[in-house]
């Protein structure tokens, strides 16, 4: 598989609810698909068709065990998936706590010139 | 201070989607975004960058120019913002380019305001001209190896 098409797949796979359960219950340890189906209110052959998706995404492999064939969680692609975007959630994050302190500001600026002069509502800004 | 959750969520290959409330009128929240000597006090980069130059043209085809610096003056970069359309308070639609090479091109930022009881809901689509997020997710995951641990996915997982 392309990287490309590699990563497409994987914001595609984690679009879902289900999959993204079975993904944080594979965080645990490796589970037939019996098992990932058990806490959902679907079928098995449901079930297999999200790991399916899972694993073509590169997320899930499936042991060799022929009769119970776990599935395990591949974490490469999820690391892929994460890094850039944990990267702009915390320039934002950052930002944005500055911003709280800064409206917090301009509230009290607000609040003090209405006292000083209760009809001038249309008062804004913070003074320098 | 209580603070807001953020959600920051992917939305295909070429656009983010950033949501934030706070806990203050529309009003002045748009402001913070509009007026230079308040936007110099929190659009800042990494720890310790500053925004030493910031003007801001707000009117449909002005200009923007926002330009940012590390601690020793060693480092800085630059972002150029032409505005298509504003609708005060609610809505500022933007193109932005950065000056460094490293950056991918021109995005359209949306930044939508809407208040309720007192606290202003801030979204900010923003769409890429190339399929960057999927190519910088790809670059980065490089960059940082393969090897972050779970502890990341629960930011994803409990969306």
């Amino acid at each position: 598989m392309q990287p490309t098409q590699h990563l497409d797949s994987t914001f595609a796979a984690l679009a879902d609810p289900t999959r993204r359960a079975i993904i944080a219950r594979l965080t645990q340890g490796e589970a037939s698909v019996m098992e990932l189906a058990r806490p959902f209110d679907m079928s098995q052959p449901a079930i297999s068709k999200h790991i399916k998706v899972l694993e073509q995404a590169g997320l899930v492999s499936r042991g060799q065990d022929a009769q119970r064939r776990p599935c395990r969680l591949e974490t490469g692609p999820l690391a892929e998936a994460t890094s850039w975007l944990d990267y702009q959630r915390e320039l934002f994050e950052a930002r944005f706590q500055r911003l709280d302190t800064l409206l917090e500001e301009m509230k009290a600026e607000r609040r003090a010139a209405a006292k000083r002069k209760p009809t001038a509502r249309s008062r804004k800004g913070v003074r320098k | 201070m209580s603070r807001n959750a953020m959600k920051l969520t992917p939305q295909g290959d070429c656009e983010i989607e950033i949501e934030r409330s706070f806990d203050a009128p529309r009003d002045l929240v748009f402001e913070a975004f509009i007026k230079p000597e308040l936007v110099q006090r929190w659009m800042l980069g990494p720890d310790g960058w500053s925004m030493p130059v910031c003007t801001i043209d707000l009117r449909p085809g002005g200009k923007g120019r926002y330009e940012w610096q590390n601690a020793d003056r060693s480092a800085g970069m630059s972002l150029n913002t032409v505005f298509k359309e504003i609708v005060a308070p609610e809505r500022i639609v933007h193109t932005e380019r950065f000056d460094q090479d490293w950056t991918q091109g021109e995005a359209t930022v949306t930044t939508l305001f809407a208040e309720k009881d007192g606290k202003t809901t801030v979204t900010m689509k923003i769409v890429y001209a190339s399929p960057v997020v999927r190519d910088m997710v790809l670059k980065s995951g490089m960059d940082q190896g393969m090897a972050r641990s779970y502890e990341r996915l629960d930011d994803i997982l409990k969306k």
